[in-house]
């Protein structure tokens, strides 16, 4: 560590450095550190409703768990052995998060293997183009705009009812699949990138090898491409399961009408409900399960937290 | 089990580009076969052809008399080894070797013993659950020899295989290569740009040129009887006069060149007659310093001492004739030779067979 500033310092002379390491410092401390803390130290506070607002800060407004455990057991009066709602909820949306990822991994896999290793020059600059436009539009506009495409009276039942294939229109939102197709959408990039970043440094060579061993192309992915883009894979699959559990425009705009979203609960205990504190607690329990769920995924794959960067 | 290999007019083409031109010829079941030509000139091309990622343009390519049009890198019996060869870094090296037998669906202790033969036979016993990242480059290149020999091929593809190597491991590699193709019994075709490599591995060699194969033939009739003035320059070192030819009889051509007039002997695969423009190429080795004496048979010059140079076992001269061209000669460091200061003007000379006369034409770059 010592060795390293030396020479981090006589790279850059003294001001640059100080402005440098200050930058990180304040972007880790404002940015990353201090909320995530506010937050925990919120989870364990009471509420207003729950302390009278005069003893707020006083010898009785100690740290408490009433905030996890009302995520777990609901109210006292709740007669069910659990709280039913915001733990349904929160599995459905970790197990939700989880198939928009894997659905993401299954489109976007092929894309990128064809992007870095079969298209070139023009072709492939002109997919990337197309990859990248729509998401100059803006992620709520875009939202509508899948709305549009999958309500009852959109462009898709029309389209299949105009070919034939269905006599009655489904609602699409309201059976959650225009939430998923959203929230998928929303991130393919995010999936596609790191994926592309990984094969292109793959060597051409490998794969002709394999073939010319008299691998199937199945085989050749199999055993010589996905496990080369492990780290890229695990990458990809980790930031776009975080941000689909932890979405919450998509499933305001596109969710049905029955089915909530998991942040929709956190959004509505800080907002409507005015509980920051269970709000933070809420927050906290989603944000511990989405990382440890990712680190369990790491260990099966034998990928270490360093090779995700690259 | 060997296979022939035979290209019938294959051209490759990359839009207006052709990389390989017209290219007919036929390699021998069990011959060690070298694509020999400077860089650029469409070898990895014509292997990719031969090896199914690359199709030609037009023409044929037959391998056991079988024509290969439309069959796949995978369902041909041929085994490439890539420039760099392209070993697989995140298996182990008996994973790597077994690799073609894996895609054939053989069970794991069969693939295992089979590995450790082929490592036996390349000279890399017990080294097989290392990963390919902790071998040598010498090592790597065995590793890349054993897995292509696991698809028991009946035609090796080898393009350039050594030529990361340092030069002390290179030359033992081609003792090991040309060995392994003896044990193997199989067809070799062997890519390269050392023509050091090409001769001393190879049954016959291919000299390419541009895409064009120039010459084939064994070492010594490629060295000693180039056809082209490409090969001459090529392969091993030349010295070049050019001019005009005034008389040609018994096979012997006259030359006047710019340094007096030539005698030398002519290639009859490439004749020349009265009037041509022709190349009279003499190697550093044929020319010789004759005192005062010149033969009759044997063409005389006189030129300053440029330069010299001592490499143990030869001395290199640079030469200046009166005319300004620069001749180079190798004298052998046996005691008997004479010496001679820089500086000093010398008599030198060369036989008629030590010089062949040539049609005009592109020469390789230095
Ligand atoms: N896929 C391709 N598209 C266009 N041109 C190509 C392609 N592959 C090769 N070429 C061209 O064909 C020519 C021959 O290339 P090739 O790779 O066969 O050379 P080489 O003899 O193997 O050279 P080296 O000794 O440097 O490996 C080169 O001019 C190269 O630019
Ligand atoms: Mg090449």
């Amino acid at each position: 560590m010592r060795n390293w500033l030396r020479t981090f310092l006589a790279r850059n002379g003294i001001g640059l450095s100080v402005y440098l390491l200050g930058a990180v410092a304040l972007w880790v401390i404002v940015m990353i550190i201090l909320p995530q803390l506010f937050m925990l130290d919120f989870s364990f506070r009471n509420n207003w409703q729950q302390i009278d607002p005069s003893r707020m800060g006083g010898p009785d407004d100690v740290y408490t768990m009433v905030n996890y455990h009302f995520l777990a057991f609901g109210s006292p009066n709740n007669p069910d052995p659990f709280n039913v709602v915001d733990v349904t909820v929160f599995f459905r949306t970790i197990v939700a998060a989880i198939c928009v990822t894997l659905f993401d991994l299954a489109l976007c896999y092929p894309i990128a293997y064809y992007l870095a290793q079969v298209a070139r020059g023009g072709k492939a600059r002109l997919l990337v183009l197309a990859l990248i436009i729509p998401f100059w539009v803006n992620e709520l506009l875009r939202a509508f705009a899948f709305r549009i495409l999958f309500g009852e009276e959109g462009t898709i039942n029309a389209i299949l009812m105009g070919i034939g294939i269905l006599s009655d229109p489904i609602d699409f939102v309201r059976e959650d699949v225009a939430l998923y197709a959203g929230l998928g959408y929303a991130y393919i990039l995010l999936m596609i990138f790191p994926i592309y970043n990984v094969i292109e440094s793959l060597d051409k060579n490998q794969i002709e090898a394999a073939r010319d061993l008299g691998s199937s192309w199945w085989r050749i992915h199999r055993r010589v491409v996905i496990p080369f883009a492990k780290p890229g894979i695990t990458s990809g699959c980790t930031m776009v399961f975080m941000l689909s559990a932890g979405a919450l425009a998509a499933p305001q705009i596109l969710g049905g009408p029955s089915s909530l979203w998991f942040t929709q609960i956190i959004y509505q205990w800080f907002n409507t409900g005015s509980n920051w504190p269970r709000g933070s607690a809420y927050a906290i329990v989603l944000m511990l399960t989405c990382v440890l769920l990712v680190l369990i995924l790491m260990k099966l794959f034998k990928v270490k937290i360093g090779e995700i960067g690259r | 089990m060997s296979a022939d290999v035979q290209l019938d007019n294959v051209w490759v083409k990359f839009g207006d580009f052709v990389a390989v031109r017209d290219a007919s010829l036929t390699i021998q079941g069990g011959e060690f076969f070298s694509f020999l030509g400077p860089s650029g000139c469409g070898k990895t091309t014509l292997l990719r052809a031969i090896s199914g990622f690359q199709h030609p343009s037009t023409g044929r390519i037959l391998i056991g008399g079988k024509d290969m049009f439309g069959i796949g890198p995978n369902r041909r019996p041929t085994a490439l080894i890539f420039q760099n060869l392209a070993l697989f870094p995140l298996m182990t090296v008996w994973q790597n070797i077994s690799f073609a037998l894996e895609v054939k669906g053989m069970d794991k202790r069969a693939r295992r013993k089979k590995a450790d033969e082929l490592l036996e036979l390349v000279a890399l016993p017990g080294q097989g659950d290392k990963m390919v990242t902790e071998l040598s480059g010498g090592q790597k290149q065995r590793v890349a020899v054993a897995r292509a020999l696991c698809a028991e091929p009946e035609v090796l593809l080898l393009d350039e295989p050594l030529s990361a190597l340092d030069l002390k491991l290179r030359q033992h590699m081609r003792t090991e290569l040309r060995a392994i193709q003896q044990r193997a019994g199989i067809t070799f075709i062997y890519i390269t740009h050392d023509q050091g490599e090409a001769l001393t591995m190879s049954d016959r060699v291919a000299v390419m040129r541009q895409g064009v194969v120039d010459q084939i033939g064994d070492g010594t009739t490629v060295y000693d009887h180039p056809e082209t003035a490409f090969v001459a320059s090529f392969v091993g070192e030349n010295n070049s006069f050019t001019g005009t030819v005034t008389e040609i009889t018994d096979g012997l051509a006259y030359v006047q060149t710019e340094c007096g007039l030539m005698r030398s002997r002519t290639s009859s695969a490439a004749p020349l007659r009265k009037g041509d423009d022709a190349v009279v190429f003499v190697r550093p080795e044929s020319i010789h310093f004759c005192g005062d004496d010149t033969r009759r048979d044997e063409n005389g010059l006189v030129a300053t001492l440029a330069h010299q140079e001592f490499e143990g076992h030869f001395w290199h001269l640079a030469l200046k004739t009166e005319s300004g061209h620069d001749i180079r000669m190798s004298v052998m460091n046996d005691g008997r030779s004479e010496v001679h200061e820089i500086g000093a003007s010398v008599s030198v000379g060369f036989s008629t067979q030590g010089a062949i006369a040539l049609a005009p034409g592109e020469l390789a770059a230095d």
